[in-house]
């Protein structure tokens, strides 16, 4: 009786080990986030939305780091944002240029990086020169909105401006009939 | 008049069964312990409170992430998005459910028992007989009964959220068709481990802290007969889920903001 308890217990505490285990690398994935060798390397932007820390960046769709830390230069008021990318990838140029994009419509923001032409290439501390701000949907649609507008407008003048020409030129088709009589 | 005065009294019974809890679980944490001597009976505690327990928390841990998985798909299928099953059912299981539904499962489970058992001691004086032969019963009967509870919550929180994922897989995979590589790959793209798995341990090792506190309390402070234990049993589950509610409302906050 002794025994057996002792051994229950023991595959009790294993289960939970198991359980764990799953936990961890099945349900959170865990081994693809944390790459053993890595190098940083920082970027200025204008606007970075609603980018945060542990955003993931990407070249071509593929995860090659994450985001390490956001935070505002007090001088020039633009937004210093820190990159830890994994060793394996140290052949990316340094005048590469990043992007904040999103996910989908309404998806979560990442970086995208497009890499440039120079032979040398990023390595620890460098600052990646080359950065594309957030759009901010809001005011894209702010911005399609009054270009709608500008061109109704336009259209209106237009369509009056059609109609004069049309009136002259009848008027004009009228005074040649009256003088061929 | 009276009102008040009931009111009054009310408080500070409150808060007199607060601080003889409060200095009782101090008394028993306090305990010297011989490795030797009070691991056997650990063993054994965690053997009646974890092991026999197994069962009913991998069968309801099944059915949960079956039900969640099927209201899920029902309500995400009407915006095409199916293949989002896998992160809702995780997230909500890992977070809420499996600390939450683990947690009052053990209650109903063992808790209800240990309160039972230890009243019974006190009722039938077996207690006041250990100390007549010099064996001290907090630290025979109460300290490994305790300790047993708080290693086990977890681990049974543990293996419920693995369940409860499984079942959701089973239902969502084989049975409503959803890819596989789908729905493992979206539950890891917004899992995180240590703000989602680890808090939801950090939880469930709070509320068996509360529920194994409740237990042996009021166990050990019950009315020493038939109507008085079993009038303890119904306190220790009212209690301590009640208690477990409020204390996962208030944790969830705290993990939510500041972590």
């Amino acid at each position: 009786m002794k025994k057996t308890v002792e051994g229950m217990v023991g595959f009790f505490m294993l289960l939970g080990m198991a359980g764990l285990v799953v936990l961890a690398f099945k349900v959170s994935g865990l081994h693809q986030y944390t790459p053993r060798h890595t190098y940083h390397v920082t970027a200025a932007f204008d606007n970075i939305g609603g980018l945060k820390v542990r955003a993931p960046l990407r070249i071509a769709g593929v995860r090659i780091g994450e985001v390490s830390d956001i935070s505002l230069d007090p001088k020039t008021y633009k937004a210093m944002v820190g990159f830890v990318i994994s060793e394996d990838e140290n052949n990316i140029p340094i005048d590469s240029s990043l992007s904040v994009l999103t996910e989908g419509l309404l998806g979560t923001n990442y970086v995208g990086l497009v890499p440039g032409f120079d032979t040398q290439m990023l390595k620890e501390g460098d600052q990646i020169q080359e950065t594309h701000p957030a759009i901010v949907l809001e005011s894209l649609i702010g911005h399609f909105l009054y270009q709608l507008k500008v061109d109704d407008n336009k259209d209106k003048k237009d369509d009056k401006v059609k109609s004069e020409m049309k009136q002259e030129k009848s008027l004009t088709a009228e005074e040649v009939t009256a003088e061929h009589k | 008049m009276i009102f008040l005065q009931q009111l009054g009294s009310l408080g500070i019974r409150f808060c007199r069964h607060l601080g003889t809890s409060g200095l009782f679980l101090l008394r028993v944490l306090m305990r010297r312990t011989e490795i030797s001597k009070d691991f056997p009976l650990l063993v054994e505690q965690i053997y009646f409170v974890g092991v026999l327990s197994v069962i009913i928390i991998i069968v309801s841990g099944l059915f949960i992430g079956m039900v969640v998985a099927l209201q899920g798909y029902n309500t995400l299928q009407r915006f095409g998005a199916q293949a989002q099953l896998g992160q809702l059912v995780a997230l909500s299981v890992v977070r809420e459910l499996g600390p939450v539904v683990s947690a009052l499962l053990f209650i109903g489970r063992a808790c209800s028992a240990l309160t039972a058992e230890i009243g019974l001691m006190q009722a039938t004086e077996q207690l006041a007989s250990m100390e007549m032969m010099a064996v001290d019963p907090l630290r025979r009967v109460i300290f490994p009964r305790l300790w047993a509870g708080f290693i086990v919550v977890p681990i049974l929180a543990i293996i419920f959220n693995a369940v409860a994922i499984y079942g959701a897989y089973l239902l969502g995979v084989l049975w409503l068709g959803i890819d596989s590589g789908t729905f493992w790959s979206n539950m890891q793209a917004s899992v995180n481990f240590r703000i989602d798995v680890v808090n939801g341990i950090i939880k469930s090792i709070v509320f068996g802290f509360v529920a194994v506190w409740i237990a042996v309390y009021q166990g050990y402070y019950a009315t020493p007969t038939a109507e008085g234990i079993s009038r303890a049993a119904t306190r220790t589950v009212v209690y301590a889920s009640v208690l477990i509610l409020g204390l996962d409302f208030v944790l969830t906050a705290m993990m939510l903001e500041a972590w």
